[in-house]
């Protein structure tokens, strides 16, 4: 109950206050859209505010909802804000106790795609990490099998990059037919 | 889960489960290690079905879209219709006039109910119980009728639309319904007596494939799978949307996880669902179905053939480049679909398209958890673990 008085009060949300009292300098941005609040951390501080998120009492973001990335290259504004990186991590989490959910955003830069697994923190990680690998070829640090999981493993580049064609780069034209061990 | 371990013999064979084969319903794959009958390593494959869904919605308008997520549980496509148009509604600012809210909870129960009928049905007849899939399958017909009448598809239904709902409920539609759930729970009930103490079907399913709460939690399962293991979290709960909060329902839990479980709190699903449908046509509100807002729904036929505005209005809503205008931003926005949290990721640029939409399918977790629940089991119980999951592979692989 005094918690939630004092969020009343400051109409600050809890997660943010504790954040910015315990890792201020992890903290690029904040802000809250539509009941979510939403933090951007710094890539070397991502799984130690991940992992304080899920294992504060009072927080208890216990559930990973998603994993995924946005490639930013077309998106002048979020590209200006975070100095130029192309590539924006984002993980949602859920509270089961505070029935809320809080996003956090990740700026990855092209020339590092290194980036913290949290397949420790939250088994479920395992495959969305996979699938973020595959789709906009992120590296996950630390991950025990970071292999393509939608595209055969032959495959080259990432899909959901922005500069990869709708229409591919002509593997359906090339397709082999014929090969053994299609 | 009770190992047939002890009878190892040492020597592994490798079994190649899928991606077609008659219980992975559908293009999913898993590579068995096996000593004997027991499982020592299940290895599940995505990826067979992968279509590209999420590249697409960088290419195609809001409402263009809808399509599309007809295709990713094709066993309940009205409430993939739903989750995606309140994503995209909740990124506009937006409430849709309170008939069409009923009306979407209205299809979207009945396509819970319809979505679990089919589940029952394939997972009984999975492990040998026909006459239940026929049972099962008598009353998705029903349902699949008034779908059917109502969106004019059975299977793509593209019912929704970005601010309110292709049409109006059809004459008749409410004595369908309510024929249709006076009559369900005697036709569950048969079903009951078919499997729910039945030694069999009890055999098979109790005790295999379980999974505890705490890490059914760190897996990521939602929905039925999550309820059976003992987590009573359901989003029209605990997040209501679309007037979820005016009707009242019960959310099973089960206690131990299992394949019979998970069984046991989809049957009640379909009770509850059934008694939200019942109080959704008692209290459906009168007026329009449709946002009044010319920016971004359709005029009526009427004023578009007959009326300059019309016409405008028509043009900019369907024309490449035009079209309903999100503002830039970006906003999660999750369902309760008959499977678990379906969610909606969109980032938009402030144009007709979106920049990047991301989905999160429930099937995703349940199959990466599929590991767990299968080592040290029994070969014969993976049919029997995969069909109570209710793994879909066009939301899984996308």
């Amino acid at each position: 109950m005094n918690e939630e008085k004092e969020v009343e009060e400051q109409s600050k949300p809890l997660v943010l206050e504790k954040l910015e009292e315990h890792y201020a300098d992890a903290l690029l941005a904040q802000d809250e859209t539509r009941g979510t609040v939403v933090i951007v951390v710094r890539k070397e501080q991502v799984y130690a505010v991940l992992e304080y998120l899920k294992t504060d009492s009072e927080l208890a973001y216990t559930f990973l909802v998603d994993v995924t990335a946005v490639d930013n290259s077309q998106m002048e504004s979020e590209l200006m804000q975070f100095d130029y990186a192309r590539f924006m991590v984002v993980y949602q989490l859920y509270s089961f106790q505070g029935q809320c959910r809080v996003r956090v955003r990740v700026p990855v830069h092209e020339n590092d795609l290194n980036i913290p697994s949290v397949t420790a923190l939250w088994k479920g990680a395992n495959w969305l990490e996979r699938e973020t690998y595959d789709m906009f070829g992120i590296n996950f640090e630390g991950h025990p099998d970071l292999s393509r999981i939608l595209m055969p493993d032959d495959f080259e580049g990432h899909p959901l990059r922005k500069d990869y064609p709708l229409r591919g780069r002509g593997e359906r034209e090339r397709f082999n037919f014929d090969k053994q061990n299609a | 889960m009770q190992g047939g371990l002890e009878r190892a013999t040492g020597e592994r064979m490798v079994l190649n489960f899928g991606p077609q084969h008659p219980a992975t319903h559908g293009t999913l794959r898993i590579v068995l290690e096996l000593d004997g009958e027991s499982v020592l390593k299940a290895t599940p494959h995505a990826g067979y079905l992968h279509t590209g869904f999420e590249k697409l919605g960088e290419h195609l308008d809001y409402n263009q879209y809808i399509v599309v997520t007809d295709r990713m549980n094709y066993l309940s496509p009205l409430s993939n219709n739903f989750g995606y148009v309140l994503a995209v509604e909740q990124l506009l600012d937006i409430e849709v006039p309170k008939r069409c809210q009923y009306i979407r909870i209205l299809m979207a129960e009945l396509s819970r109910v319809a979505d679990h009928l089919l589940w029952l049905g394939t997972a009984a007849l999975d492990l040998g119980a026909f006459s239940v899939f026929l049972y099962s399958f008598r009353e998705r017909e029903k349902l699949y009728s008034i779908f059917e009448k109502t969106t004019g598809a059975r299977l793509t239904t593209s019912y929704t639309r970005i601010g309110g709902v292709l049409r109006d409920l059809y004459v008749g539609c409410e004595e369908d319904v309510r024929q249709f759930v006076s009559n369900f729970p005697k036709a569950l009930k048969e079903t009951h007596t078919l499997l729910t103490r039945n030694r069999i079907w009890m055999d098979r399913t109790k005790g295999v494939g379980s999974i505890s709460g705490e890490d059914a939690i760190s897996y990521g399962l939602t929905g039925p799978c999550l309820r059976a293991a003992g987590v009573a979290h359901d989003l029209r709960k605990a997040e209501p949307y679309s007037s979820y909060d005016e009707v009242t329902f019960d959310v099973p839990v089960g206690t131990n996880g299992d394949a019979y479980d998970r069984y046991l709190v989809r049957m009640e699903e379909m009770i509850q669902s059934c008694g939200i449908i019942t109080q959704v046509l008692d209290n459906m509100p009168d007026g329009p179905v449709n946002l009044e807002d010319n920016k971004i729904t359709m005029p009526n036929k009427s004023d578009a053939y007959g009326h300059i505005e019309g016409l405008i209005h028509h043009f900019k809503v369907v024309m490449d480049g035009h079209g309903v205008e999100t503002p830039t931003g970006e906003h999660y926005c999750a369902t309760e679909s008959p499977n678990g949290e379906l969610g909606f990721y969109i980032v938009s640029d402030g144009s007709g398209t979106a920049y990047r939409i991301r989905i999160r399918p429930p099937s995703f977790f349940h199959f990466q958890a599929l590991p767990h629940m299968l080592e040290g089991g029994m070969v014969s119980d993976t049919v029997a673990v995969l069909g109570s999951l209710n793994v879909i592979a066009g939301e899984l692989d996308r």
